[in-house]
């Protein structure tokens, strides 16, 4: 009754959260006294992280384009040949995008947005999850033998590092997807928010787009995604997948830098998950800064010009 | 084409979360409820099928009768009947199961659901639904045409988008993008009036099947207080940001 995890790749590579969700999963077989199993598809490289104690590889061409139908079959045979208990899957776009499908495939319940490990309450396995977008947490226990655990990003971090174990090829049949993929397009070489250990937004109170560079410049400094409130996307200042909130993006960062952004309730539902947030704003009383770490109180333009330079020279100082 | 689009009644964006003193149930006490708002947008979308390439638009919930007011609503907006499926919606599973039992007798083409309901962020009720009814599925989708029997769709994946193709039965989870914002259909007077005569059917669902149970309920902490810094001293900023929360 192991616990299998599903690691994405990509460029066959691992994915930057392999690591975070490898550490869950050997830290829940710690917990149950089991093995814990990394499953990979179309890795060049799959060697041990986060303390899994086996990797199963899966080579085949036909998974070199994700579509979703394809590989939640593939993973579902998986889950029932490596006998696992628990599926641990992560939370990018593709993945959530597996979780209703193969909890249908293989009959077993879907935990979304897991943010520890399990507790026991009167006897019951609970997870812990966030619900009402971030506004509150449900404990949450399956009812089937097999369980899919979608570990939310940045919940839980990376606390395992130790190596070295057996890595086995698995040869799985791939099936014809319903849906055909004609073409896709990515954003290279910056930032996403999905991705960034740092998300610089801004909101109405840049003024407008001409004074969007600040905050590109912000970001390209500290190596940030960059994103936006609502109403800026709104505006078309910015573009619609920049826009995070309880109805946009959910952001679950490291470090957050609101600028200009008043802290309404369905703003901070979206962000609440990151760990630390910071706020400038020049109205003392504006919402953020009962929601936020750390703050100033102050005009964008004059402070953020400034943080730019002070933070190239603390870059400079500790490359 | 005939359309379905799944609608879930989520409390309105504004509201503040509170859970009964047990602790075992969320408190809807005060709380106003609306369309949730991924699904808006496919409810739109599915009127303009409607209006443009002439479709017959359905929609149903799982609830019980205090969800009927957001039907209605949508029925305003320009669907064509409401079917209430009676129950107290309890897992994504259920919801998936006896939507599908529906979609299965009604034959649709084309099923719209949510990416996700704002409530309880299931994520699953339209990949559960696809596998259940054997129908194509594409999530997060930012655009949608159907041309005869074949679908065309935009996805939003981390860090861009892709273009997919498939045939129709689909199943698609929709969200912002769909439809532009300032097309959101807003109900009319004349809407509103024959809204009230449109057909609501309440189905029994055959079965009550869950996979997951929630046990209890928790707010989170409340925060501890901001430290200030002041704006002639940015130097301090990087310094705790550095040091103390150990993000740079
Ligand atoms: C159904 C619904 C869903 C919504 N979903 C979302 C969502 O997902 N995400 C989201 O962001 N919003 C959402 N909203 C909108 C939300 O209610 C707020 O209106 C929005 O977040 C406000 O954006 P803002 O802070 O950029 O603008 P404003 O509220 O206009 O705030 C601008 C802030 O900038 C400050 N400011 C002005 N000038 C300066 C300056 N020179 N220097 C520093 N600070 C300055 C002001 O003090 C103010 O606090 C939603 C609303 C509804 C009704
Ligand atoms: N009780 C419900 N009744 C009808 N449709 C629902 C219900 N709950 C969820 N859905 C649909 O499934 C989508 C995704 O919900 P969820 O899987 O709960 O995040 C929603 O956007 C709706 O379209």
């Amino acid at each position: 009754m192991s616990v299998l995890v599903y690691l994405e790749s990509e460029n066959k590579a691992y994915k930057k959260t392999a690591n975070e969700l490898a550490s869950y999963a050997a830290e829940l077989a710690n917990q149950l006294n089991t093995e814990a199993i990394g499953l990979v598809i179309n890795n060049d490289q799959p060697e041990i992280i986060g303390g899994l104690n086996q990797i199963i590889s899966v080579n085949n061409e036909a998974l070199d384009t994700y579509t979703a139908e394809k590989f939640a079959s593939l993973i579902s045979v998986a889950f029932e040949k490596s006998g696992a208990q628990y599926l641990v899957i992560g939370s990018s776009a593709d993945s959530k995008y597996l979780g209703g499908l193969i909890s249908a495939k293989s009959s077993s319940g879907y935990i979304p947005n897991v943010i520890a490990l399990p507790e026991n309450i009167d006897g019951k396995t609970a997870f812990k999850r966030t619900v009402f977008t971030n506004k509150g947490y449900a404990l949450t226990t399956p009812k089937t033998k097999r369980c899919i655990i979608g570990l939310s990003k940045n919940s839980f971090g990376s606390v395992r590092s130790d190596s070295g174990s057996r890595v086995e090829s698995m040869i799985l049949d791939v099936i014809d997807d319903p849906v055909s993929l004609i073409s896709k397009s990515t954003v290279n070489g910056k930032a996403t928010i999905a991705d960034a250990d740092i998300v610089v937004s801004a909101g109405r109170g840049l003024k407008g787009p001409e004074n969007w560079h600040l905050i590109e410049e912000l970001a390209d400094v500290l190596g940030a995604a960059t994103a936006c409130s609502k109403p800026v996307s709104d505006l078309g200042w910015r573009p619609h997948s920049e826009h995070v909130g309880q109805t946009g993006k959910p952001v679950a960062t490291n470090l957050y830098i609101a600028i200009g952004i008043s802290g309404a309730i369905q703003h901070l539902a979206g962000i609440n998950a990151s760990k630390i947030k910071v706020v400038i704003n020049n109205d003392p009383e504006a919402p953020f800064f009962k929601a936020a770490d750390y703050g100033i109180v102050g005009d964008a333009f004059t402070i953020v010009p400034q943080l730019i330079e002070k933070l190239k020279a603390f870059k400079a100082e500790n490359a | 084409m005939k359309i379905l689009v799944c609608i879930s009644a989520v409390p309105d964006t504004t509201s503040k979360i509170n859970f009964t003193a047990d602790q075992k149930s969320f408190d809807t006490g005060g709380v106003q409820f609306v369309i949730n708002p991924n699904d808006e947008f496919g409810l739109t979308r599915a009127v303009w099928f409607k209006e443009q390439q002439g479709a017959e638009v359905h929609i149903a919930t799982v609830g019980e009768a205090s969800v009927e007011p957001i039907m209605r609503k949508a029925l305003a907006i320009g669907a064509d009947k409401a079917f209430r499926i009676n129950t107290h919606p309890l897992d994504g599973f259920l919801v998936a199961n006896t939507l599908s039992e529906h979609i299965k007798t009604e034959h649709y083409d084309l099923v719209i659901c949510g990416r996700e309901s704002i409530d309880y962020n299931g994520n699953m009720v339209p990949g559960l639904i696809a596998n259940h009814c054997n129908f194509a599925f594409i999530n997060t989708c930012t655009s949608l045409t159907v041309d005869g029997n074949k679908a065309t769709a935009t996805r939003e994946i981390d860090g861009g988008s892709e273009t997919l193709e498939t045939q129709l039965p689909l199943v698609v989870g929709a969200q912002k993008g769909l439809v532009e914002e300032s097309d959101l259909k807003i109900p009319n007077m004349r809407g509103i009036m024959s809204a009230r005569t449109k057909p609501l059917e309440i189905i029994t669902p055959s079965s009550l099947e869950t996979l997951t149970e929630d046990l209890s309920f928790e707010k989170p902490d409340s925060k501890g207080a901001i430290t200030l810094v002041d704006e002639a001293n940015i130097d301090q900023l990087i310094e705790l940001l550095h040091k103390e929360a150990k993000v740079l």
